[in-house]
């Protein structure tokens, strides 16, 4: 599949998840079946309330799994397999932003000069080193969000979970940490699961689009996205982006009008 | 500009004219009731007005004379009323003569009951020559003060500590949580003071500090556990799964998320503790002490002084300013991160 060699780094096998709804079980994903090789970004888009955030938390083990499997494989002895990116930053008021950045690497009992100079190197490389030592509620959203991201490098996880990292921001902050996002992932190279409802976010970061139904959330359709990289925001304004993004869209769109829908 | 100084000359007539006027033809009295709201209400009028005519810079001195302000006029006039006639002084006696009441708890010692308000520390150095540290502790235990503070505190520690760790528990712990919640919900509600008969015949001795203490740590107890389980339920989900997934277990996620993640509500609880521990120590000392703020309280009470009783009623509030002073400057060292 997609040239993919070996084994994939994620390989979710026949995942469905039921939750006791109100009025009865409700399926919340259903047969949903994906294979991520390593290094690769995959996007997940689909209208909301598909069961894409309900998917992610279970590749992160946060949820529990009705029935099928998803495993993550193991890599360097000791390195843990996933971190999450939260729509909702989630990073701890309580804690100075270095300290939250480091908060991984101190769970693991990783040496407070070691933890601190790790975390002091990925603020210098998000531009939040004046930073370090202010507290959640000091900084703007687009900042707290870039702690909330490199607090996930700066553990360096076998894969990387976003789930609408940039959800929440507006929309200069948003191309700003787009960009971002960019330039570290063609540094770093991770594996990255990322869940976005911007169509034009999905077709910049993405080797891969995957598109889900409206509830339940079943896998419609898979896009390989061949744009070259380094790719930037100048990307968006090549006949190619355009491309990718109507082709998407035109699956896409029936899908968010049966969400829709369902919702009356 | 001028139409406010205008109206606030025109506020000012009014209300004087209004107070004057009535007592003049003797109606003052009977229409106090309606009297004292709108003369409040006229006083907020002209307070208003002449904000507006505040610069920018001198704002806060604006806003602190108004805070100071108005408690020291309410104070002013309660001492003109009872200078006049107004009020009968026997129950309210004027300001002055509690400060006085208040002057003379302050530095005499009562031969009857071998007690002082704030136990003299001007005879330290006396007692401390004459009687070492030994000396200098007679001194403290003959306070008032430190009795009723010494009582509180250690009944505020021994309830908030164990209710504090109970909480948690029944924050994480559904199986504790349901077998408790109700019991707690009821005893709750139960006045501390109702109680306290029982609580003396825990004691050998029902008269000692013992029971007096427990009463006050129990009702801080119950309060801190409801409180601190609710502080822990109200810990946003998303924290708890961003732990999760960076590694936190067990005690780390105590430690790290829970812990930090309550703090600012156990603290808003501890606040309110604090409040209901000084009411029931102070009932305590009313029913059965023979020293303590409460208890001189009611004996100047029932000895008809009344500026001491009121005397009494100022320290226990100065005593609950400096212990939520005190609170408060826990609470800046302990969560940095409160805005
Ligand atoms: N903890 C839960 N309990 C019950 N239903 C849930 C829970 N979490 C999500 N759901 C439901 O599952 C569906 C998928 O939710 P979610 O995964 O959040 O969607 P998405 O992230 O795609 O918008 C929704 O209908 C939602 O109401
Ligand atoms: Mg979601």
């Amino acid at each position: 599949m997609h040239g993919m060699i070996g084994t994939p780094k994620i390989a979710a096998r026949h995942v469905c998840k039921v939750y006791p709804g109100v009025d009865g079980p409700m399926v919340a994903l259903d047969d949903f079946s994906l294979d991520v090789a390593d290094g690769e970004f995959v996007s997940v888009i689909g209208p909301s309330g598909c069961g894409k955030s309900t998917f992610l938390r279970m590749v992160a083990g946060l949820d529990t799994i009705s029935s099928g499997t998803i495993e993550i494989a193991r890599g360097k002895a000791g390195r843990p397999l996933n971190s999450v990116v939260f729509q909702e930053y989630a990073i701890f008021p309580w804690k100075t932003v270095i300290e939250n950045v480091a908060f991984g690497l101190l769970m693991r009992g990783v040496s407070r000069p070691e933890r601190l100079a790790v975390a002091r190197g990925w603020l210098d490389r998000v531009g939040l080193a004046k930073f370090a030592a202010y507290y959640p509620h000091q900084i703007s959203g687009g900042m707290k969000q870039r702690v909330g991201i490199v607090r996930a490098l700066a553990n360096d996880p076998e894969v990387l979970l976003m789930d609408e990292p940039l959800g929440a921001l507006d929309a200069q902050t948003r191309l700003v940490l787009q960009d971002e996002l960019m330039r570290i992932w063609e540094e770093t190279r991770k594996t990255v699961v990322y869940i976005t409802h911007s169509l034009d976010e999905a077709v910049l970061l993405s080797d891969r689009v995957i598109l889900m139904s409206a509830q339940p959330g079943r896998l419609l359709a898979t896009f390989d996205i061949d744009l070259p990289r380094p790719r930037s925001a100048a990307t968006m304004n090549t006949p190619r982006f355009s491309e990718y993004r109507e082709m998407i869209w035109s699956r896409l769109s029936g899908e968010v009008a049966r969400a829709m829908e369902q919702q009356q | 500009m001028t139409a406010d100084r205008r109206a606030i000359l025109l506020l000012l007539v009014l209300s004087i004219g209004l107070n004057l006027g009535l007592a003049a033809i003797g109606l003052w009295r009977t229409l106090s009731w309606l009297v004292i709201p709108a003369s409040f209400v006229l006083l907020v009028l002209i307070c208003e007005r002449a904000g507006r005519l505040v610069p920018m810079r001198g704002r806060s001195v604006y806003e602190r004379a108004l805070a100071l302000g108005f408690p020291a006029a309410v104070l002013l006039l309660w001492q003109v009323a009872g200078d006049t006639g107004l009020i009968n002084t026997t129950w309210f006696p004027q300001p002055s003569r509690i400060l006085a009441g208040l002057w003379d708890l302050t530095v005499n010692y009562d031969r009857f009951s071998k007690a002082s308000l704030i136990g003299r520390p001007w005879l330290i150095p006396q007692y401390f020559a004459e009687g070492g540290l030994a000396g200098v502790w007679t001194l403290l235990a003959e306070s008032h003060v430190l009795a009723t503070v010494g009582r509180v505190l250690a009944g505020f520690v021994l309830g908030a500590v164990p209710g504090i760790l109970l909480g948690v528990v029944m924050g994480i712990n559904q199986t504790v949580r349901l077998m408790l919640d109700t019991t707690l919900s009821a005893v709750y509600v139960l006045p501390k003071i109702a109680i306290f008969p029982i609580v003396m015949l825990i004691f050998a001795d029902p008269f000692g500090e013992g029971p007096k203490i427990l009463v006050v740590a129990l009702a801080v107890f119950i309060l801190m556990t409801i409180n601190t389980m609710a502080a822990v339920r109200g810990i946003d989900r998303i924290y708890l799964m961003a732990g999760r997934n960076y590694g936190a277990t067990g005690w780390q996620m105590m430690r790290h998320v829970i812990l930090p993640g309550a703090l600012p509500v156990i603290f808003s609880g501890l606040r309110i503790a604090l409040g209901t521990a000084m009411i029931v120590i102070i009932s305590v000392e009313f029913l059965r002490a023979k020293q303590g703020v409460g208890f001189i309280t009611f004996y100047y009470w029932e000895v008809l002084n009344p500026e001491k009783m009121y005397a009494g009623l100022i320290v226990v509030m100065l005593l609950g300013v400096v212990l939520t002073y005190g609170l408060q400057w826990l609470q800046k060292r302990l969560i940095p991160w409160q805005r």
